[in-house]
């Protein structure tokens, strides 16, 4: 008997079952969100230090753990393929970077928007900041070498190993705070000690964090089915290519 | 909704994460149709993907 993954691995398994659950993923997803951004601006009371600007928060901070969540995600699927040689973990790697840069660049974004008026200044080049913004050249860094590759099988196989030398920017995003002077607050959500956060605030957070989770889910499987789409038609280009060559060869002989 | 003096941010900060995220549905939608498209325009025209009588059509699957 197939396990779950065994039945994944085959690309046309997984075409069936995801068609089956995009919409109701992408359906949570909204819910999510919508009930999220109901409590976010409906219920949260303002910071009592930082007042109403604080409410960037439920957009900056869920974008930030997407971003690395993302990345983590491309780092499992490279090792899943060097390991495991599981056919679908570079079109999961290649699915997700796109998605992940997009979340980092939010996070980004954001929080300068949070910083101009809670710090005075848009940006500074502190650990933080600074290492999220490598994570973002680091996810644009596997599009780019992925698309200057035509060899498919090279492309994964390079793209993978940058995957997995990237994965140290994760623990250094994670501990930046702590580990120098910066304007950037420590973590209050993802503490051994629980949450530094008021039930108030945490709570919208928490639950526009998780509908962000499902929406990225919900991306990430609408991506793979476009990049095996991708690949049967490459198959069908290659083998049309071979037919004509055979066609022309074949009078001449 | 009064955000005090600083709702400018706040809208530009929210109204960017619907901009980007629409975006990339969007993108995913269109992408996931062309591919779609493409597989269907190889099917009519007959193009397998593998040589010999155990040859099969590729289909695209919703």
């Amino acid at each position: 008997m197939q396990t779950f993954t065994q039945r994944l691995a085959n690309p046309t398994q997984f075409m069936r079952l995801s068609a089956r659950l995009l919409p109701w993923v992408a359906g949570l997803a909204a819910a999510i969100i919508a009930y999220g951004l109901y409590l976010a601006f409906f219920v949260a009371p303002p910071d009592y230090l930082q007042g109403e600007i604080a409410r960037i928060m439920f957009v900056h901070v869920p974008s930030a753990w997407i971003a690395m969540a993302g990345y983590a995600l491309i780092a499992v699927s490279a090792f899943g393929l060097f390991v495991f040689r599981h056919p679908l973990a570079d079109v999961s790697a290649k699915a997700a970077a796109p998605i992940g840069a997009a979340f980092t660049f939010l996070a980004l974004f954001t929080g300068s928007l949070w910083g101009k008026p809670a710090w005075g200044t848009y940006w500074v080049w502190d650990a933080r900041l600074t290492s999220v913004l490598i994570l973002f050249f680091l996810y644009l860094g596997l599009i780019a070498l992925r698309s200057s590759i035509d060899d498919e099988t090279l492309a994964s196989k390079l793209t993978a190993i940058l995957a997995l030398v990237g994965i140290v920017m994760l623990p250094i995003i994670k501990f930046s705070v702590d580990w120098g002077n910066t304007l950037h607050q420590p973590s209050s959500v993802l503490k051994l000690s629980g949450p530094t956060i008021h039930s108030s605030i945490l709570t919208p957070l928490l639950v526009i964090g998780a509908g962000f989770l499902v929406l990225f889910v919900a991306m990430h499987l609408k991506a793979m089915r476009n990049e095996i789409l991708r690949r049967r038609v490459k198959a069908l280009q290659l083998a049309e290519v071979a037919r004509a060559a055979s066609q022309v060869v074949a009078p001449a002989e | 909704m009064d955000l005090g003096p600083n709702a400018s941010f706040i809208w530009t900060a929210y109204g960017m994460v619907a901009f980007v995220i629409v975006g990339l549905i969007t993108w995913l939608v269109l992408d996931g149709r062309e591919q779609q498209r493409r597989l269907a325009d190889f099917e009519a025209r007959g193009v397998k993907r593998r040589a010999g009588p155990e040859a099969v059509t590729a289909r695209s699957e919703n």
